[in-house]
């Protein structure tokens, strides 16, 4: 019995250490260094009223601390322009510019990107709880809407990467469907 | 009956019947003062938009102090109270909720509103096409928002509807409502059900807002809370104020300081009253006029009854100071021809005025003529009856005698007086460009605080300045619709090539009869398009069976009744097509904002629209750049004012060459007036007065006030001049003169000021410059 307790503790002071080399600062600490660049995108929307997922892909470049493009190219081309709280949608011929500063829960959902991108601790736990699993080399991070509004439009937020590459983003939204990105860097050194 | 007593008896008879009209007057302080009596088609719509026109019919209220939060609430709470009041058409104030009753209508009658619902949108290709741009959509971030909708709306005509309308400006928002840019205060729109042109609904409303936003702060316990406001009828309101304040107040600073110079000069009270007698006289005379001819007396125009107080009394001065030695008979043979030729410039001087298009103008023009007119008659005919043969006052003697020696020092200043006036005509030779204030805003009434608090409001709120607008009239409302819709077509065409950023109309609400008809009609049976689904969502990722709601919906639109304005009651929507769709007299106007292209230039090519707008539509379709038309309108008044000015002034001239028959005696009648209107306006612009309009009607003012003086000195013997009493009574007559007309100076209605500061000193120089260039002679 006593064997075992200390068996045990021996283990947890193994694999104490281990966890240590990996938790939510150190992430965002690797994530605040990423200071930008280019990827493509695919994304994929599993929607209830549709039979086949739609899928869109681009591109999407991002510099810090907080301007993120994104530029669809299939099925339509679009372009979504966040620069600080100004958040601009081009598609054909009409644009549409919004003040993110005014619309609190559009803000939220648009901070557990740009939170996970700049490694901004302070503005994700905000709005979400957050869990971490995985090692530096491959990492998720889950995000859990405290707010009720939030929650009212996405039940679930997974992040999941690399060192300090964003490679995938899930939502789950509140009605079940849900979106899947899949992030691929192009090196452009 | 003895002469006297009958005279008086008609004066009497005259004064009550003039009291019974006045009594009925209809007395006003709107901006119709200013707006044309005769207005071309463009100026209609202003002066409609200005009277009846939603814009005039907005006050935009700020709420200040304590933090995000309670100003929230406040506003909530106002919204709340203020939204229940039938005074108020509408109160927004950007809280979440107060849109939905619009987007249902929008969804509910989409088959009708949707400008893509046309036949070829049914057909297998066109229903393919419209729904694999909705899956598409539902690609986008924005597509998110469209999900739910995508099955009772596959073809997309929400977002078709939407994207027409202007996405553009919006207020900011904190804590649920509209807040200021820097978010430091809660704004609320507030549309009121009386009529821009109703100041006392407009007041009524504004005392509202405030007695509600007082006691909603009470009940919050939030005392440090303020309330901005401002608005057309904010504007309408305090001007209305103001002038009535003034009108009072001018009068009676006025009525004081002359009664004081006329008790010091007759020292009698007797004296005192007969000689108000012609000013009261005339005064009524003035109101009995005015209404008489247009029904309706502007405030500013009894506001100008200071100074026809002073002006009217010389005549009862002259009588009294100088009949007193001479007796009446001799008055009336040596006196009275030059105090008519006097009274006669005054009132060509007045009557230029009444040729005016511009109404102020004309009523003021009106009222002092009928006024100056009154008093002299008074003067002449009722008071000798009544003051009868013995006038014991003061003698004013030494005071004349004084005059005649001060006359021989004065006209030394001859040749300084004439650098003077060079000096003057230079400067403002020079000065030519900046002397005119060419704005129409230099004569509105409203408060330079005011207008600060408005632009901060209007600025904060995102507010549309509606400058730019088309306008289509016809005999009723569907013919009026279906030709903004045809100009909708021609507008877009501009969107497209970048000459405009959008226009508003109300057919995206309201189409017209026809073009619900023709919708209804491109919409498929139910079977049919069921059959053409089958076959478009094939391969499609979108199962027919999910598209009941879709087969519902247009069945029912294909029977529903079409849209009527009934059917948009309880929406914002409803005021939207209130403010663009009038009804009037003649028929219906559908007026349409224009919005200038995202250039930065906040300016529309004003002949790219009017050439567009003619290419189809045969000129039916008005385009009109409203701050365009104030400053044509200001323009057209000022060109107007120096045409009748200079009548006014040849008209002086020629009844004095008639008179004088002799080109010397003109010229020394004509030279002190000439450089008394120099000098003052050299020294006005000198002071920094932007001249506008009523300066330039001040200085015709100046010549047919100031000429009575130059004339009794050109009456006089020459070889003797005035005799002292005449000057002790050219003396006392000028300086009254100078009191009325000075006090307007005071005022802070810019009509009334102009007017005041160029008279009142012009009065003075004049009787001083006509001293001073009196024949040698005069000098004794």
């Amino acid at each position: 019995m006593i064997k075992r307790l200390f068996a045990g503790l021996i283990l947890a002071a193994l694999t104490l250490p281990a966890l240590a080399a990996f938790d939510l600062g150190q992430l965002m600490g690797e994530l605040a260094r990423h200071k930008g660049g280019k990827a493509r995108f695919v994304e994929k929307k599993y929607l209830a009223v549709l039979d086949k997922p739609v899928v869109s892909s681009g591109e999407m470049s991002y510099t810090a601390p907080d301007r993120l493009e994104k530029r669809t190219l299939t099925p339509k081309v679009e372009t979504l322009l966040l620069d600080k709280d100004m958040l601009s949608i081009e598609r054909e011929k009409q644009k549409l510019t919004i003040n993110l500063s005014n619309q609190p829960e559009a803000l939220a959902f648009i901070d557990s990107i740009r939170g996970t991108l700049t490694g901004n601790r302070a503005a994700l736990e905000k709005n979400y709880a957050l869990f971490l699993a995985g090692n530096l080399d491959k990492w998720t991070l889950t995000l859990l809407p405290s707010d009720p509004k939030i929650a009212a439009l996405v039940q679930r937020i997974t992040v999941s990467g690399s060192k300090n590459q964003i490679r995938n983003i899930e939502y789950l939204q509140a009605d079940g469907d849900r979106s899947v990105m899949s992030i691929e860097p192009i090196d452009n050194r | 009956m003895s002469p006297a007593r009958r005279s008086f008896l008609l004066w009497l008879l005259a004064m009550l019947a003039g009291a019974a009209i006045v009594w009925h007057s209809r007395f006003t302080a709107d901006m119709s003062f200013f707006l044309p009596s005769k207005p071309t088609a463009e100026q209609q719509v202003l002066v409609d938009q200005l009277k009846e026109g939603a814009v005039a019919r907005l006050l935009m209220v700020a709420i200040s102090g304590g933090d995000v939060e309670q100003r929230a609430t406040l506003s909530r709470d106002l919204r709340g109270r203020l939204g229940k009041m039938p005074e108020f058409a509408s109160v927004q104030n950007g809280q979440s909720g107060s849109e939905s009753a619009d987007r249902d209508f929008l969804f509910k009658h989409r088959y009708l509103l949707s400008p893509s619902v046309r036949p070829e949108r049914f057909t297998v290709d066109g229903l393919k096409n419209a729904i694999s741009n909705s899956i598409d959509l539902l690609a986008s971030p924005a597509g998110m928002m469209l999900k739910p909708l995508l099955t009772s709306d596959p073809t997309g005509e929400l977002v078709d509807i939407l994207s027409q309308l202007n996405a553009g400006a919006q207020p900011a928002s904190r804590a649920g409502v509209w807040a200021s840019r820097d978010g430091e205060r809660a704004m609320l729109l507030i549309q009121t059900r009386a009529l821009g042109s109703d100041t006392d609904g407009q007041e009524n409303a504004i005392q509202l807002i405030r007695q509600q936003f007082a006691e909603s702060r009470t009940a919050s316990g939030l005392s440090d809370a303020r309330l901005a406001l401002s608005g057309p009828g904010l504007f309408a309101v305090n001007s209305r104020a103001t002038i009535k304040d003034e009108v009072s107040q001018l009068s009676l600073i006025s009525s004081v300081a002359i009664i004081a110079v006329l008790f010091f000069v007759y020292r009698s009270f007797r004296l005192l009253t007969l000689g108000l007698l012609p000013v009261v006289s005339g005064a009524l005379a003035g109101v009995v006029a005015v209404s008489l001819a247009y029904g309706t007396v502007f405030g500013i125009t009894v506001g100008f009854g200071s100074a026809l107080i002073g002006e009217a009394v010389d005549y009862s001065i002259y009588y009294f100071v100088q009949s007193s030695r001479m007796g009446v008979d001799a008055w009336r043979e040596r006196f009275w021809p030059t105090i008519r030729l006097g009274v006669l410039t005054s009132i060509s001087g007045f009557a230029a005025l009444l040729f005016s298009g511009f109404p102020g103008l004309a009523q003021l023009g009106l009222y002092s003529l009928a006024g100056v007119l009154t008093a002299a008659l008074v003067t002449r005919f009722v008071l000798p009856q009544l003051a009868g043969t013995t006038i014991e006052r003061r003698d004013l003697t030494p005071l004349g005698h004084l005059l005649e020696r001060s006359i021989g020092q004065v006209q030394r200043l001859r040749w300084p007086m004439l650098a003077l006036a060079i000096a003057a005509a230079a400067t403002l030779y020079l000065d030519r460009d900046s002397l005119w204030n060419p704005e129409l805003s230099a004569l509105s009434p409203v408060s330079q605080a005011d207008q600060q608090v408005d632009l901060a409001l209007r600025a904060d709120m995102a507010a549309p300045d509606s400058r730019y607008l088309v306008v289509i009239n016809a005999a009723d409302q569907e013919t009026a619709l279906q030709m903004a819709e045809r100009t909708g077509l021609q507008l877009d065409r501009l969107v497209e090539r970048g000459l405009l950023g959008g226009y508003d109309s109300p057919t995206r609400f309201l189409p017209s009869q026809l073009s619900q008809a023709q919708r209804q009609a491109s919409l498929p049976s139910n079977d049919e398009l069921a059959l053409r689904l089958k076959a478009v969502l094939q391969d499609a990722p979108l199962a027919a069976s999910k598209l009941d709601r879709f087969l519902a919906d247009i069945e029912s639109t294909r029977r529903q009744p079409k849209i009527t304005p009934a059917s948009l009651a309880g929406t914002q929507l409803a005021l939207a097509v209130d403010a663009m769709l009038l009804k009037h007299a003649k028929g219906w106007s559908v007026l349409l904002p224009l919005r200038p292209p995202q250039d930065g230039s906040a300016m529309i090519d004003a002949a790219a629209v009017r050439a567009a707008l003619t290419e189809d539509t045969a000129g039916q379709a008005l385009f009109i750049d409203m701050k365009g038309e104030f400053d044509k309108l200001y323009n057209d008044y000022l060109h107007e004012a120096s045409q009748l000015s200079l009548a006014g002034l040849i008209g002086i001239i020629l009844l004095l060459a008639i008179t004088l028959r002799s080109p010397r005696r003109l010229g020394r009648v004509l030279l002190p007036l000439i450089l008394a209107v120099l000098i003052v306006i050299g020294g006005l612009h000198l002071l920094g007065e932007r001249l506008h309009l009523l300066h330039l009607i001040g200085m015709l003012l100046i010549v047919a006030v100031g000429s009575n003086y130059a004339l009794f000195f050109d009456r006089a013997d020459e070889t003797t001049g005035p005799d002292p009493e005449t000057l002790a009574s050219m003396l006392v007559a000028n300086l009254t003169t100078a009191i009325g007309f000075g006090t307007l100076g005071l005022s802070n209605v810019p009509i009334l000021h102009a007017v005041g500061v160029t008279v009142g000193p012009g009065a003075v120089l004049a009787l001083l410059l006509a001293a001073i260039f009196a024949p040698r002679g005069t000098t004794g």
